[in-house]
């Protein structure tokens, strides 16, 4: 019999309570005499408050409280810094500003919290609101990446002489040489424009405060609940054991419900405790808009250095990266652009500089794909460009340029988004671009289909182009794994889980180990309580940080049980074999025991727990990669357009992903396909317009367009399993790998359908509308 | 301003039970499923109409629970994703959304099941455009729905073969 879990198509454990409404959110929960938070937000993007009187709002029946900035005093200072200190790069610029919970004179972005009301119930709360008075002093806005670095722009924080957030060069080799010695040189220049995660939970957090035992509970639609937890217990002058942060089921996270410390977070739990209620804020899609951290927005001038025969010499890249009106994340964005733009490309010289600048627009957070997008952007539309220039078809170029197989592990001698190496290692990089070939009919579709397509004065385009993902970095994570007295195993880890199916993947891991049913092994993730070490669920590292944690101490746990089974069954450990919840002598079946009754010998009640060794079958471990593994995948795509509205339809679309060994395929393949609906979002219909006074005028589910089922096409997925020597499973994350070439590949799509009108997109997000200005500006160029 | 306190009777039948509760006229159906009778399957995702991961069922069609004053309600029969189904008794839609992995983090799930558990009963053996059609009002940000179509067609070859 196979007793392989690890790969298995397995249908997911947490399914029966989420498809019957069982499941809680943090909406949910729902405590007795809790009050209602409701935020009064900044209109202005920009603006000094000259005067706020909230006594209207006091005196409301049923209110219970408001407070102002003043009101807060000396607890209403900013968020802790996340990803600090900054890199270790020579001459690297970091000025670190971060959120208050509530603003006292100046407002920086749209949306930031002055007030808070507090009422019995959340319609009391809003109707406050309208009672607030409040007096501005609007401020020139800085709206613009590019001018807000400008010498006489308006100072989006006063104290600094410029807005200038960071700036930081990273070099490998010589580009100058390179340059010099090049055939041909390619300049362009690129813009990336923000959208928003949009999952379809907004943020919220429920307080609780037990005054008697000097414990606050926090639920929290946070991906990563142990900093949230450690740094409330820090600011709330509390131990961290008497703070218990649970991230229960959590309706998509995509980024930006990482561990941001929210203005929200700092102000709900304080609100409990000061008021010594149970105090409730759920945000709604208005605010989500303007409060919940936003990406994407960069402006990239690039050159590129090639030899006549398509090889690249080197890469050069200034840009300008938009962090909103703080930077509490760090540089963990921009450094992922940086480490992304040489692609899966062999390049020996590469020359790469970017400043971050600070804007009156919402903060900017790392967002499905995390700046990796960007990165893949510039690189391959300058490989297609390439291609043109140099008269080279643009699958030949990317093959002759990609990282051989022998060339693993690859060094770029830069470091990465967790100030590690980049160094990629290992893959198979032309074998996976090989097999989107055959799988999309590549050649058949040049040579057959497209001739006759246009023959027919259709307009069908096919693109094809690589990728790469850095994913799973460290710190750490861990996990502990007990089997029970009923002989079904619990398992806990600290990271938080919003959708990913890690109820499912980490039992197989676990389960094949100890030779239990999918379905026996119990996780909890998320909950302080129950695991209290952790970072979080980010940066596509779930399957391989937590995975291996979870991997390790299973592993210490079966070798507990054989040690103790070779003494109870009186037999070697080798002959041992664990199936079906027991322990068996190899030909020997009569000779077993149960997992449940061993856990019951193991923890026993009377008698001796024998010196050197612990009670229960129960082990914790830790898994922290020096750096992560890289994992690659190419997508290609046939799409037909209509020139006249420039709607499309995309025909086939073919995806081959290769991040190591595969947990679940069923799980994978979902993870790929939301992947690549959000990318073609970034694509083609997601753009957030700001004016020029940096206020959002698409704030909703109506005017911003999330893309739906009538859009997506059927996605095809491929696997290729090159494992990552890194660590024991040969995991490589893959979480975030679908959303990251598409908006490359639908440039490259649309420019081959658009054949006879000489298209070059250098822009994204694009829509119909804009697509139609471009062609049509190209066309009579 | 003066809120709005006075109270009216509400006798509506929600999975089979008759709830009558005094509630004021401004309450959202979302608001009284989820918080005065605590049935919190069903999920607010855009408070304006669009995502639908608050529809219901009305009388047997779905309808935006965010965009109704309970009050409507009087008298009607509601469905909500706890009234499909229990954990050890899926319908064969929620079955079937377990078989394909229609879900992923499940906060648009409850909108869709009702959705589809109606659709399913005016066309019984669609099509996969039908059931793309059928759901493009309900937005999910994590399967890119190919899953949840994959799970629409299942549950209705589950429903014809029963």
């Amino acid at each position: 019999m196979d007793k392989r879990l690890i790969g298995k198509r397995v249908v997911r454990n947490e399914d029966p309570r989420l498809l019957t409404g069982q499941a809680q959110y943090v909406d949910d929960v729902n405590l007795p005499n809790m009050a209602h938070a409701a935020m009064f937000r900044s209109e202005y993007a920009h603006a000094r408050i000259r005067s706020i009187d909230v006594s209207k709002a006091r005196a409301h029946s049923g209110v219970i409280a408001v407070y102002t900035a003043e009101d807060m005093g000396a607890d209403c200072y900013p968020g802790p810094p996340l990803v600090s200190p900054p890199p270790t790069v020579k001459d690297v610029i970091f000025n670190s500003r971060r959120q208050v919970p509530l603003v006292k004179d100046k407002i920086r972005h749209a949306g930031e919290i002055i007030a808070v009301v507090i009422a019995e119930t959340r319609y009391i709360a809003e109707d406050a609101l309208d009672l607030i008075e409040i007096e501005y002093e609007p401020l020139p806005v800085v709206a613009d990446i590019e001018k807000a670095l400008e010498p006489n722009s308006p100072l989006v924080h006063d104290d600094l002489d410029s807005n200038l957030a960071a700036h930081l060069v990273q070099k490998k080799g010589d580009y100058e040489s390179a340059r010099a010695s090049a055939d041909v040189i390619i300049q362009r220049r690129f813009t990336i424009e923000r959208g928003t995660a949009a999952a379809m939970e907004n943020r919220g957090i429920v307080a609780q405060w037990d005054a008697k035992s000097e414990a606050l509970t926090v639920w929290d639609t946070t991906q990563a609940p142990i900093p949230i937890r450690n740094g409330l217990a820090a600011r709330l002058g509390l131990s961290e054991s008497k703070v218990r942060v649970i991230a229960p089921f959590i309706g998509g996270g995509f980024g930006p419900k990482i561990m941001m410390f929210y203005s929200e977070e700092m102000l709900v739990p304080w609100l409990a405790i000061k008021l010594n209620r149970p105090v409730k804020w759920i945000e709604d899609r208005r605010e989500n808009f303007y409060a919940t951290t936003q990406e994407r927005g960069q402006v990239h001038e690039v050159e590129m250095a090639f030899t006549r025969d398509g090889k690249i010499l080197g890469i050069k890249d200034d840009f300008i990266h938009d962090t909103g009106a703080y930077d509490p994340y760090g540089l963990t964005t921009p450094l992922n652009t940086q480490s992304h733009v040489m692609g899966g490309y062999d390049i020996p010289n590469f020359t790469s500089e970017f400043r971050v600048a600070f804007t009156n627009k919402t903060i900017v957070t790392p967002m499905r794909g995390a700046g990796r997008p960007h990165g893949i952007y510039v690189i391959e539309r300058m490989m297609d460009i390439a291609a043109k220039e140099l008269g080279i078809d643009r699958v030949e170029i990317r093959r002759r340029n990609l990282i051989k197989p022998d060339a693993f592990p690859y060094e770029h001698g830069i470091i990465d988004q967790a100030f590690a190496p980049l160094i990629f290692d290992s893959g198979n990089y032309e074998a996976v671009l090989n097999e989107t070939l055959k799988a999309v009919g590549y050649e058949k579709f040049i040579k057959e289909e497209q001739p006759r397509y246009r023959a027919e004065g259709r307009r069908v385009g096919i693109g094809v182009l690589p990728f790469i993902e850095t994913t799973g970095v460290g710190p750490y994570e861990g996990a502990r794994v007990t089997v029970e007295a009923s002989g079904k195993i619990a398992v806990a880890t600290g990271v938080g889980t919003q959708g990913q199916g890690h109820f499912t993947s980490f039992a197989q891991v676990v389960a094949e180990q100890l030779g239990v049913d999918v379905t026996d092994v119990r996780i909890t993730t998320g909950d302080s309580a129950h695991f209290n070490w952790g970072t979080g669920t980010f940066a596509s590292r779930g399957a391989v940080v937590a995975g291996n944690a979870m991997h390790a101490a299973a592993t210490m746990v079966r070798k507990k049980i054989l040690k103790l089974a070779s003494k109870v069954l009186n037999a070697p450990e080798e002959e041992l074999e664990l199936e079906d919840g027991m322990v068996r002598v190899a030909d020997i079946p009569q000779s077993s025991i149960s997992l449940s009754d061993l856990a019951a010998l193991a923890n026993p009640l009377r008698g001796a727990v024998e010196p050197g060794t612990e009670p229960g079958l129960e082990a914790t471990a830790y898994y922290g990669p020096q750096y992560g593994p890289t994992a690659f995948g190419v997508h290609a795509m046939i799409a037909e357009i209509d020139p006249e509205t420039m709607m499309i339809k995309i025909l086939r679309y073919v995806v081959t992903e290769d991040c190591g060994t595969i947990l679940n395929p069923l799980i994978l393949e979902g993870q790929i396909h939301g992947g690549v609906a959000l990318g073609l979002g970034n694509a083609y219909y997601e753009k957030l317009h700001f004016d020029e006074n940096a206020q959002l005028l698409n704030a909703s589910f109506m005017d911003y367009l999330l893309v739906g089922s009538t859009e997506m096409p059927r996605i095809e997925v491929h696997h290729l399993e090159t494992r990552s020597p890194l660590n024991e499973l040969g995991t490589k994350g893959v979480g975030e790998a679908g959303a990251i070439p598409v908006p490359a590949l639908f440039a490259q799509t649309m420019e081959d359908a658009l054949y006879d009108y000489n298209l070059e997109i250098r822009e994204t997000p694009l829509n119909p509308n804009r697509l139609f200005e471009i062609a049509r500006k190209e066309k009579t160029a | 301003m003066e809120a709005t306190t006075q109270k009216i009777e509400l006798s509506v039948t929600v999975n089979g039970t008759r709830y009558e509760r005094a509630i004021e006229p401004r309450m959202l159906l979302s608001d009284f499923l989820r918080h005065e009778i605590e049935l919190t399957g069903t999920h607010v995702g855009c408070e304006h109409g669009v995502c639908g991961a608050c529809s219901v069922l009305m009388d047997g069609e779905p309808v935006r629970s965010c965009l109704m004053f309970a009050v409507q309600t009087q008298g009607r029969e509601i469905v909500t994703v706890e009234g499909l189904g229990t954990v050890d008794a899926l319908s064969p839609v929620q079955q079937a959304f377990h078989e394909a992995h229609g879900l992923q983090c499940g906060f648009c799930t409850p909108g869709i099941l009702t959705t589809v558990t109606a659709f399913l009963e005016t066309n019984p053996n669609p099509s996969e455009e039908e059931v793309r059609e059928a759901i493009s009002g309900n937005l999910c940000r994590c399967t890119g729905y190919q899953h949840i179509v994959d799970a629409v067609l299942l549950a209705a070859k589950k429903k014809q073969a029963s």
